[in-house]
């Protein structure tokens, strides 16, 4: 039952924040409550499979694969309570932040809904069901995009959904294809059985299809162009939510289906996914670098991002794929991968919130628009220096750790290439991320036209954001930690059959009426 | 040696509240704990010179193997030395020189943070570790260059500077991992520096780039040709930062890293080579450059070019303690000079050397620094400067053949040019007249002066008595580089020095000679120098320009190309993507047609329901009215329907003619009052569209065809319609799958529809205000 509480717990916060339609206090009270105890119920899970074990859990008692299985393992344990972290930082800063109108009426119960989505996504162990959890995702950020009806949201949202529908649309033909031809939908059991296919290449042509789908929804190259013309939009609060977890739940589906089900030619797949991985790198710092706007240009670097992580999955799975087994090395570019998740879902999140309070201090996020915040807010400064270097891979900071991880295994790996194009993006990162820094924070103070914020907005607004600087400064003192989390997580996503043992006769909490 | 890091971290944090609470004098106590730091460094004097390096070891990161290892060695403790002793008198420095700034607090935490990095970067003893200091170094030089974030100037420079320090770091990073890896073999990488191995590496087909890649990263940090640029731009920053950082200790990291690596890669003709080489161009273009300014801090900065060439050169010549004198000489008077300098820049209100004239009848403390210091830079005898150069000709001379004549003749023009810069920065200003005389200028306060003339007495008593710590600390830190005690003994003494008259003093006199020639005819010699400005463009700064222009112009343009604004073209690309992907997929597999499911078995009746979907699904694109649109829409639902009853499905097809019923309804009742369909297209953008949907649509086509063809295994529906009644008490499957087996998945719809009902209702009541959109 555990392991599905963090789908319920917003679920149920979200269906009790329609009771309080138009007042916007219960709401948030509400929010907060459920996204804290979402956060509370991700940990004790992440604590439960931290020894390795893998929790799984079989709705309706119906055993695998005739129902649907919920499975935790380490990555979707991990994925959970960072979603959760996002969560709760983003519902406190939506107290302070949000606008009267948008807080009584939506905002709250819709972000709660994706949080569910995103939590299931992570958790769930059935093919159709991630396609349900997609949809709710899909829809619950439809919803938040258009909240207040501003032209620009509009527009916006329209590209927004109209792709991501291209997405469903693709993944709901492949879920329908690999059922047709494997005739299961559970992934444990996908895994098992797509082996039976007379040919590799069938599988991977099923691969495929899934992989566009789901590289549409992670923003990879070339289907990102529904990211850069939508986060900018919504209100601050919104924009974080969706950075943070929007597109790593398209990394984390590539991720899952890629290591546990179609392994049959990883060195071919490992070397599409690098070139992929590369290209997304390039084109999204390139966009990157010549936008004039706080939150154009973190859009594009959330692009760039994506190229990171699949970078960690390319060389892992190539790696494995030529030698035939798994190898120290592949476990640890595969780490690279995940740490590079955690690392940037905290700081890419948080980027945007800052972002946020800089939009409702000064009124703007252009960068020629503000100027001289070092002076005037200096705290602010302090936490955007803190987070912008973590994301330029500055260390001590979490993000040098990432950076550091993917770069070793790459090239023990050999995999240069790629390396040089990530040290590459890296540098022109930096250069983006102290191009804000040099034009927003530095420089003469403007006269503010808005006014000064009042205590209790400042509170709710500031602690969330200190919150996630002292977590990427943690993860990165404390990298031990991260380190050994994220090696044991990409140990056991290299390895399958402890995904499908654990689906099919480890220990597994059961609810309901068994058969 | 944690401990001493960690207390200039705490300092640091402490240093802004500190100011703010008893003012500028909090100054004083940050600087005497700088100058306790350098004492316990010194009372470790004894026991690393006598040959025992100090280890200190911590665990950190071991699954990455990275342990927070330190290692104070004659290198290191060489480094320390300067990093907190030079660090307490520019702390003390700043009391005065930014007393009234505003920033005074956020200075010194900045500085103080840069200084524990630096001497953690020195002390570690692993890569990974070393690195991330550096990087911190490079973070802390960039805020401190733009401390004066108002001028735009600073802001550009030090954005420069980082950039150029940054694509270093990346280049080193990369650098010394391919080192750990070639070290290491099959065994995984070794990050411990002492535990490298020269021989692995030597054999390594990584050695190479490794090489090249580390070297990147040293010579950026170290403003090596052709990376110099950034150093005189980083100008832009406070007087104390350019004593510290770039001229005794950070643009020193790169020497640092290159000496700590030499026992390890010293066998890699390459590495002493270009070594050699770029220290030596260096050396002599840094030396000419400086000769072209006047400013201060800009002639200064360019002959800190010079002197850091000299020394990656003599590491890369094996002369380990003329390397040594002359880093620790350098240390001493440019530290002294740059703080001169910002005092006299101050006092006289103009940075222009040539301008100012007597300004020593007002310094009367800090003209003598200034004599003492420039007297050490032109390496006049007795000063260690001499010593330092005397050591540098003698090596050139060492290295045997042309090389040794070539490497004489560039030395010694250096050195020549370099007596010309420092009449000019340190003796010119203050002993000479000049057009602009300060009135009623005063001395400045004491910690202002004081540091400046304590370098530069230790730069005269070092000189004149080496044995006082000197040489034991030059024998040490020469070990450290050869990996064993030094063969020779060091010869620092005047007397040795003096006498008997050799070729290296010889050369020595010549460029003193030739340095007063070229400072007495300076107009001629500057307006001879005026003509190369125009060279500047072929230069690696304006490279560096251009670089970043073209960067920024080709990203403008693809991102032009591909975020276009239009959804069109974004769905376009997608879908040929999609269909691309899927279509080689396909390709690949071979004897396709085996798959494809055999067509004998349709029925009339098979053949006339496809007909009926493929009509409708066209018409629907056709059609302009909505009601039409949605008519032709479920005539394929309907279609779909009736072949579920045909093929044995009842169940499936009663929930399919349910569903289409609901959905025309409710699109009827929702759409019938909406306008006909626009067209906004052209009729050409039609056609391409057209081809492009049929494309995906025969690539599915045949994905269906051939998943048809390879089904594996009986559906897991078997077992739920075997299992409806028995176990689930239900006799109708889809019901049962809906409610038991998958009902989660229900409850996901559920949600879904709430939220689409949500957004229907959002988006008719919330209107945005006037005012919000207005100010968008």
């Amino acid at each position: 039952m555990l392991i599905a509480l963090p789908v319920l717990i917003p679920m149920l916060g979200a269906a009790l924040c329609l009771l309080f339609w138009g007042r916007s206090r219960p709401q948030a009270v509400l929010a907060l409550a459920s996204t804290a105890s979402m956060l509370a119920a991700s940990v004790w899970i992440l604590f439960g499979v931290r020894d390795g074990t893998i929790l799984t859990l079989n709705f309706g008692g119906w055993q695998a694969p005739f129902g649907i299985t919920f499975v935790a393992d380490l990555f979707g344990a991990i994925m959970v309570t960072l979603g959760a972290i996002v969560g709760l930082a983003v519902m406190a800063f939506s107290v302070g932040a949000s606008d009267r109108l948008r807080a009584s009426s939506g905002h709250y119960p819709l972000s709660l809904t994706l949080l569910a989505a995103v939590s299931g996504a992570f958790l769930t162990g059935d093919l159709f069901n991630l396609y349900v959890w997609f949809e709710l995702m899909l829809l619950s950020s439809f919803v938040l995009l258009t909240l207040g009806g501003e032209r620009g949201q509009l527009e916006g949202a329209i590209k927004y959904v109209t792709l991501n529908l291209l997405s469903s649309m693709l993944f709901l033909m492949a879920i329908g294809l690999i059922y047709g031809t494997v005739g299961t939908l559970n992934m444990a059991d996908l895994a098992r059985r797509i082996d039976d296919l007379q040919d590799p290449k069938l599988a991977t042509l099923l691969a495929t299809l899934l992989l566009v789908s789901f590289g549409i929804k992670a923003g990879a190259f070339p289907f990102f162009f529904w990211l850069p013309a939508s986060y900018h939009t919504p209100p601050p609060a919104v924009s974080a939510l969706f950075s943070g977890l929007l597109t790593k739940v398209g990394v984390y589906a590539i991720i899952r289906v890629l290591s546990l089900i179609f392994d049959q030619e990883w060195s071919l797949l490992g070397d599409v996914v690098l070139v992929v991985a590369g290209l997304t790198m390039v084109t999204g710092v390139l966009g990157a670098i010549v936008q004039n706007d706080m939150r154009r240009i973190l859009s594009f670097h959330i692009v760039s991002q994506i190229g990171y992580m699949l970078m960690g999955l390319g060389i892992a799975i190539g790696l494995v794929g030529s030698l035939g087994a798994s190898s120290p090395i592949a476990v640890l570019a595969m780490s690279g991968a995940v740490f590079y998740i955690f690392h940037h879902i905290i700081v890419k999140a948080n980027l945007f919130l800052i972002s946020g309070a800089v939009l409702i201090t000064t009124g703007s996020t252009n960068l020629k628009e503000v100027n001289g915040l070092a002076k005037s807010h200096p705290f602010l400064s302090m936490l955007f220096l803190i987070s912008s270097m973590s994301l330029a891979g500055i260390p001590i900071l979490s993000g040098f750790w990432a950076k550091f991880v993917l770069v070793r295994g790459g090239l023990e790996a050999g995999s240069y290439t790629i390396v040089l194009v990530s040290l590459a993006v890296s540098l022109l990162t930096l250069y983006s991320m102290t191009k804000i820094w040099t034009q927003v924070f530095w420089g003469e103070p403007d006269d503010l036209k808005s006014p000064p914020l009042d205590r209790r907005t400042k509170a709710w607004v500031y602690s969330p954001i200190a919150g996630m600087c002292v977590l990427t400064i943690c993860i990165g003192i404390g990298a031990e930690s991260s380190a050994r989390l994220a090696l044991d997580a990409a140990e056991q996503l290299l390895d399958s059959s402890r995904y499908i043992d654990a689906v099919f006769d480890g220990a597994s909490a059961q609810i309901g009426d068994a058969p | 040696m944690h401990t001493t890091v960690l207390i200039l971290l705490l300092l640091a944090a402490l240093a802004p509240m500190g100011v703010r609470v008893i003012g500028k004098s909090a100054g004083l106590i940050i600087a005497t704990v700088s100058l306790a730091i350098t004492g316990w460094y010194a009372s470790r004097f004894g026991i690393v010179t006598a040959g025992a390096p100090i280890l200190e070891t911590m665990s950190w990161v071991p699954s990455l193997g990275v342990g927070v290892e330190f290692l104070l060695d004659g290198l290191s403790l060489t480094f320390a030395l300067l990093i907190c002793g030079i660090g307490g008198l520019v702390l003390l420095y700043t009391s005065s020189y930014l007393g009234d700034s505003p920033g005074l607090g956020r200075f010194y935490a900045t500085l103080l943070t840069f200084m524990a990095s630096m001497l953690g970067l020195v002390l570690a003893n692993n890569l990974i570790v070393m690195f991330i200091f550096w990087e911190l170094t490079s973070i802390t030089s960039f805020l401190l260059i733009g401390f004066d974030f108002h001028r735009e100037s600073a802001r550009r420079c030090a954005w420069q500077a980082l950039v150029v320090t940054g694509l270093g770091g990346l280049c080193l990073l990369a650098g010394i991992i391919l080192l750990a890896i070639a070290s290491g073999g099959s065994t995984g990488p070794e990050f411990a520096i002492r535990e490298l191995d020269p021989g692995a590496i030597l054999d390594s087909p990584l050695a190479g780039a490794s090489v090249i890649l580390t070297l990147i990263g040293c010579f950026s940090k170290s403003a090596i040709v052709p990376f110099h640029f950034w150093l005189p731009n980083a100008m832009e920053a406070p007087s104390p930062v350019s004593a510290l950082l770039h001229s005794a200790t950070m643009v020193k990291a790169g020497v640092y890293l290159i000496a700590r690596l030499e026992p390890t890669l010293n066998e890699q003709r390459f590495w002493s080579d270009s070594l050699v080489a770029f220290g030596a161009t260096t050396m002599l273009l840094g030396a000419a450059l400086a000769t072209r300014h006047v400013a201060f801090k800009k002639l200064l900065a360019y002959s800190t070019v010079s002197s850091l060439g000299i020394l990656v050169m003599l590491i890369g010549l094996g002369a380990y303690a003329a390397a040594a004198t002359y880093l620790i000489a350098h240390a001493l008077f440019k530290a002294c000079l740059f703080l001169v300098a910002g005092t006299a820049t101050h006092i006289a209100g103009t940075k222009d050397t040539e301008a100012i004239g007597h300004l020593g009848r007002s310094m009367k403390i800090s003209r003598w620094s200034a004599l003492l210091g420039g007297l050490s830079l032109a390496g006049v005898a007795p000063f260690i400067g001499f010593a330092g150069k005397e050591l540098t000709i003698k090596s050139g001379l060492n290295a045997g053949g042309l090389e040794a004549i070539l490497l004489a003749i560039a030395i010694g023009l250096a050195a020549a040019l370099t007596v010309f810069a420092s009449i000019q920065v340190a003796f010119k200003p203050f002993f000479m007249p000049g057009p602009h005389k300060p009135e009623h200028a005063q001395e400045a306060t004491w910690p202002e002066w004081l540091g400046p003339i304590i370098l530069a007495t230790l730069g005269l008593v070092l000189g004149l008595a080496p044995f006082l710590g000197m040489v034991p600390l030059v024998e040490s830190f020469g070990a450290s580089l050869a990996g064993a005690p030094l063969a020779d003994d060091v010869t620092l003494g005047l007397g040795y020095l003096l006498w008997p008259p050799s070729i290296p003093l010889g050369i020595s006199v010549l460029a003193v000679v030739i340095g007063i020639g070229l400072f007495m005819g300076r107009s001629p010699y500057r307006s001879l120098l005026a003509k190369t400005f125009a060279w500047d463009r072929f230069g690696p700064e304006r490279t560096y320009d251009r670089l970043v222009g073209t960067t920024l112009a080709s990203a403008q343009v693809l991102t032009n190309a591909l975020q276009n604004g239009s959804l069109r073209s974004y769905t376009r690309i997608i879908v040929l993507t999609a269909t691309a992907c899927v279509a080689l997929a396909t390709l690949r597999i071979d004897a396709v047609a085996s798959y494809l499911p055999s067509f004998g078995a349709l029925t009339p009746f098979d053949v006339m329901l496809a007909l009926t979907i493929a009509a409708s699904a066209v018409s629907a694109t056709m059609i302009r009215s909505r009601l039409g649109a949605i008519a032709a829409l479920s005539g394929i639902g309907f279609a779909i329907a009736v072949y579920f009853v045909l093929h044995g499905a009842p169940d499936l097809a009663g929930t399919q003619f349910a569903v289409e019923t609901l959905i025309v309804i409710i699109f009827v009742l929702v759409t019938h009052r909406l306008p006909r369909f626009a067209r906004y297209t052209t009729n050409l953008s039609r056609s391409i569209d057209i081809v492009i949907a049929l494309g995906l649509g025969s690539v599915v086509t045949t994905l269906t065809l051939l998943a048809m063809g390879s089904t594996v295994a009986s559906p897991v529906s078997d077992f739920q319609a075997a299992e409806a009644v028995p176990s689930a008490y239900g006799r109708n499957v889809i019901n049962v799958i809906l409610v038991d087996y998958r009902a989660i998945d229900t409850l996901g719809e559920v949600f879904v529809l709430a939220v689409a009902a949500i957004g229907v209702f959002t988006l008719l009541t919330i209107r945005p205000s006037r005012e919000a959109e207005a100010t968008r």
